[in-house]
């Protein structure tokens, strides 16, 4: 499903998902329930995913399903679980009026400057390449083969160094979870 | 597209800060820094388009730390909540003065 | 540094013993530092009423621990001679004798020379700064030769004095380190060829001033005397400082020779000369105590007597009289300073007289003496008569001396006598005296020939130099600038006229009071006491030796400059022609060219009004005083009417206590210490910054909770404030 085959298809989809994630991101933003919060962050990560697809970007949507919404969300549920913060509290945790209300100037502001900015010092004619999803697959290596010779070529390197983090992250996630007797 | 991902992306970003600056529990504080990442991540695939694969590249690798991260910080989360029990970020206050 | 430097181009005396003059006030200082030097080495013994040296002798049958002191801060024990002493002795006086022996070679060389120009005698560069270059050089000429050899030959006079007077005291030492001292500065202060090196010289015997008057510093009065005298000396200095500042300003030099040739193209009466000169006047008054500045001369009589005879009579007092001499062409160029100059010090003149006729302290009578002959001199230099202004100095030089050493012979005899029968009168007080004739008579008689010469009868030397000062008063009366000019409004004839009266009216109180003073010690019945008397004795002969060289110049000093009408009897203005190269030009300028004359009729006259003035007040003094009917002074009655307040001093110090010190304390307590030094300074700038550092960082501390949700707020709305940064600028 390329936007140049169907474009109002396209369109409409990509505003579909593109409205949802907001709206998403908007509720977990504002539920007191850390559960509830939790699961609209995963309905924004699956949003974004199909978002990625859309982008020519297959393999990402499929990573940030499996990894992100499928592993690192699961993990944050795990801890509610464990710490027993599934109930919405008596005291909310969400600051009173004041701070809110100037949360959400802050947050006008920074989007707004965004905004400014990125019309301001952007070359505005950038155009997305003709070279779509459907012709990559018919090359040899098909569409991962570019990611791939970024991945294990330039960056051989800072792949490696990303294995190694993770080691470290289990290590050091599990030195610090043990229970000390 | 790209602009519309590009603000869609600010948008989600903004959010994420909001949240930052209004939730006073530490595992919703860190969902939405999870948001942010992920707002960040979209503005990167967005632009890879133009500017090739690296920018995929980099949201790989932005995904794995975000993974790491998670790990570790809520290990540490799990370890305050032994200590003090409870999240709620006003009862961290070791640093205060 | 100090090297001998190319002879001067071609000036006469290049090649002469003037080379050395150098030495001239390089010995007394190397005499500071080696008596010094004595002195701090038997640190243990110096200064009065110290512990240590009251128990290291024996002290007889005597049983006081603690030695009293009488009003005089005298120790009235007899300590053991300071160890160092016999050296001191030879050091002190000696190195003044070779000073005054090269002075005499050096003036010996002048007079042969016949020098028109002074000799200048650069040592070294003291302050290259841009425009203004000063060094440090003497200036050898008339003028200041006659001083170096009044200075270094009275010095070395009161120095032997001293050997005998101040024999007993524990600072032996000291006071000899400080009188070199003292003479170095003067002789600083006369051989200077600049201002600034004149004012070092200026500064420095104001300070030895201080240090000598508050030798017996245990007593508080002494010390507050001391520092009285400094203080007042200061403000003198201001006027002298602010002169030299107009002078560079205007003339763009300080060194003398420089003036004169910068003051070729000045006209008579412009403001800047007057300004200077009366500047240079405050300077004098202060340093030659005139009015207003003239109330710490006679508290300085709490100083050892022959520190009052050099300081306070022959050298030190008389460096403002030496300073207008010098300076003379600049006050020949401003009639309006001269009058002012002639007016004070004929006033202070009167105004010190009335003081001395009722005063009981010896001491205190040759002070205010002083004061009023002082201001003599003034009249002098005042209206542009130089000669007679520095004849007066030196015959007033030799006469004040006198007095001063012969009561300090009395003080001494005094002392003795109380001391052997342990009793604290006040060995100063002249109604504790009488009849000393008996006991004293070659202080007696020299002490009469000094009372002659000052009261100015014909023959001794004061009759000589006041007469001439008079004669020159009367004679600028008509065809000089002072007369031309005007003080306020009023003429300057008029002016002078009452100079002249007030000179004469001077002149018949300073006759009535040295009278009195005589009367009171001398003659009379004796009030000391029978078990005093037979201790009463003359002193020995190291101090009566001295006297007696004073007593031959008071008698003999007049013939250095007799007047030209009574020539019959010598070589006539000696001095005046000896002076004329230095002073010469500025006589002539405030009288017009010519040489100022009176008629012989009119001079006689003067001559003999003088004489008849001088001879009324003795004959009154013997008349009316009564030496019998005198009581010793704890007995006496109180004064009352005008007596009182002569003997107050007309209340001057009181007035200006009232007037001056007491709002200055008032206002440095209130707003300077509380105000300023406790209230901003402490307060708000020193605890205030305190406080302020302290709420800085109570602020900062606020931001530190401890709370991630703060910091993040922060953080937050830093990167907000930097993107806004980028957004719009």
């Amino acid at each position: 499903m390329n936007n140049e085959f169907f474009p109002l298809f396209f369109s409409f989809h990509f505003y579909l998902f593109a409205v949802i994630a907001l709206l998403s991101a908007i509720l977990f933003v504002t539920r007191k329930s850390p559960v509830a919060a939790a699961l609209w962050l995963v309905n924004v990560m699956f949003c974004l995913a199909a978002l990625y697809v859309m982008l020519d970007a297959q393999l990402i949507g499929a990573i940030q399903v499996l990894v992100y919404a499928g592993a690192i969300m699961v993990v944050f549920l795990f801890v509610v679980m464990l710490l027993n913060l599934g109930k919405p509290e008596d005291v909310s945790d969400i600051r009173g009026q004041l701070p809110r209300v100037t949360a959400g100037f802050v947050g006008a502001a920074l989007l707004a400057e965004v905004m400014v900015l990125a019309r301001a010092k952007w070359n505005a004619q950038l155009t997305l390449p003709v070279a779509s999803g459907e012709t990559m697959r018919n090359e040899p290596g098909g569409i991962i083969a570019p990611i791939a010779e970024v991945l294990l070529k330039d960056q051989l390197l800072a792949f490696e160094l990303a294995s190694i983090l993770l080691l470290v992250a289990i290590v050091g996630a599990v030195t610090l979870g043990r229970k000390r007797s | 597209m790209l602009a519309e991902s590009l603000a869609l992306s600010a948008a989600l970003f903004a959010i994420g800060v909001i949240g930052v600056l209004t939730r006073r529990n530490a595992i919703i504080l860190f969902m939405c820094v999870e948001l942010m990442l992920n707002a960040v991540n979209l503005s990167l695939v967005a632009l890879s388009k133009v500017y090739g694969a690296s920018g995929e590249v980099f949201v790989l690798f932005v995904i794995t730390v975000a993974a790491a991260e998670a790990a570790v910080g809520l290990a540490i989360v799990i370890s305050i909540f032994r200590h003090r029990q409870s999240v709620h970020l006003d009862d961290i206050n070791l640093l205060k003065g | 540094m100090i090297q001998t430097p190319p002879p001067e181009m071609g000036h006469p005396l290049a090649d002469t013993v003037a080379r050395f003059a150098w030495l001239l006030p390089v010995l007394p200082l190397l005499g500071f530092a080696l008596n010094g030097f004595l002195s701090l080495k038997h640190a243990a013994h110096a200064g009065p009423a110290d512990p240590t040296a009251a128990s290291e002798h024996a002290h007889g049958a005597h049983g006081h621990a603690a030695h009293g002191h009488d009003d005089h801060g005298h120790d009235d024990h007899h300590a053991a001679r300071h160890p160092a002493a016999q050296l001191v002795s030879l050091i002190g006086p000696g190195v003044l004798l070779l000073s005054f022996g090269l002075a005499v070679a050096i003036f010996g060389a002048m007079r042969a020379a016949h020098i028109e120009d002074p000799y200048i005698l650069t040592l070294f560069q003291w302050m290259p700064t841009g425009d203004l270059s000063i060094d440090v050089a003497f200036q050898l000429d008339q003028l200041s030769m006659v001083m170096v050899l009044i200075i270094t030959g009275i010095g070395s006079l009161i120095h032997l004095f001293s050997v005998g007077y101040m024999q007993d005291d524990p600072g032996y030492p000291r006071y000899f380190a400080y009188l070199n001292l003292f003479v170095f500065f003067m002789l600083l202060l006369v051989l200077g060829s600049s201002y600034p090196l004149m004012f070092v010289g200026w500064e420095g015997v104001g300070l030895c001033s201080y240090l000598l008057i508050g030798f017996w510093f245990s007593e508080k009065a002494n010390a507050d005397a001391g520092k009285k005298a400094f203080i007042v000396n200061r403000i003198g200095d201001f006027g002298m400082l602010v002169a030299m500042f107009l002078m560079f300003a205007n003339f763009g030099t300080l060194s003398f020779t420089g003036l004169e040739g910068a003051l070729g193209d000045v006209e008579v009466g412009a403001l800047v000369p007057t300004a200077i000169a009366l500047f240079l006047f405050l300077g004098a008054t202060g340093k030659s105590a005139q009015i207003p500045l003239y109330v710490w001369l006679p508290d300085a009589m709490a100083g050892p007597t022959p520190v009052s005879a050099l300081i306070h009579a022959a050298t030190m007092v008389t460096a403002g009289v030496y300073l207008i001499a010098r300076s003379g062409l600049l006050f020949a160029l401003a009639p309006t300073a001269q009058l002012t100059v002639a007016l004070v010090g004929a006033l202070t003149a009167v105004f010190a007289a009335t003081i001395g006729l009722k005063q009981w302290d010896i001491k205190k009578v040759l002070a205010y003496s002083t004061v009023s002959q002082l201001g003599y001199m003034f009249v002098g230099v005042g209206v542009g008569a130089y000669t007679a202004g520095v004849f007066h100095l030196m015959t007033h030089a030799f006469f004040k001396a006198l007095l001063f050493l012969g009561s300090g012979s009395v003080i001494y005899a005094m002392h003795q006598a109380y001391h052997a029968t342990h009793k604290h009168e006040d060995a100063q007080d002249m109604r504790n005296m009488g009849g000393l004739k008996a006991h004293m008579p070659v202080t007696f008689y020299l002490m009469w020939i000094a009372t002659l010469a000052i009261a100015g009868i014909p023959f001794f030397s004061g009759f000589f130099s006041k007469d001439e000062i008079l004669a020159s008063v009367f004679a600028r009366t008509h065809g000089s600038t002072l007369a031309d000019g005007a003080l306020l409004g009023v003429p300057g004839s008029v002016v002078l006229y009452v100079v002249y009266a007030l000179g004469l009216a001077a002149a018949l109180m300073t006759a009535i009071y040295m009278t009195r003073m005589m009367l009171y010690t001398f003659h009379g019945p004796n009030r000391t006491g029978d078990a005093e008397r037979p201790h009463l004795k003359e002193a020995p002969w190291i101090m009566t030796g001295p006297l007696v060289v004073l007593g031959v110049l008071s008698l003999a000093g007049g013939w250095f400059n007799i007047p030209p009408i009574l020539g019959f009897l010598g070589a006539d203005g000696v001095l005046h022609h000896w002076l004329e190269p230095v002073t010469g030009a500025a006589e002539l300028m405030v009288t017009h060219g010519e040489a100022a004359h009176l008629s012989h009729s009119t001079e006689y006259v003067l001559i003999g009004t003088a004489i008849a003035i001088a001879v009324a007040g003795i004959a009154f003094a013997f008349a009316k005083l009564k030496p019998e009917a005198l009581k010793p002074a704890k007995e006496s009655p109180a004064e009352q009417g005008l007596a009182k307040t002569l003997y107050n001093k007309w209340y001057v110090d009181e007035g200006y206590d009232k007037a001056i010190v007491q709002p200055t304390v008032a206002v440095s307590r209130t707003v300077l210490w509380k105000g300023i030094d406790v209230g901003l300074i402490d307060g708000l700038l020193v605890n205030g910054s305190a406080v302020f550092t302290k709420a800085l960082a109570w602020a900062g501390a606020q931001l530190h909770t401890g709370r991630v949700g703060t910091y993040a707020w922060i953080f937050v709305l830093g990167a907000v404030m930097v993107l806004g940064a980028f957004t719009f600028f």
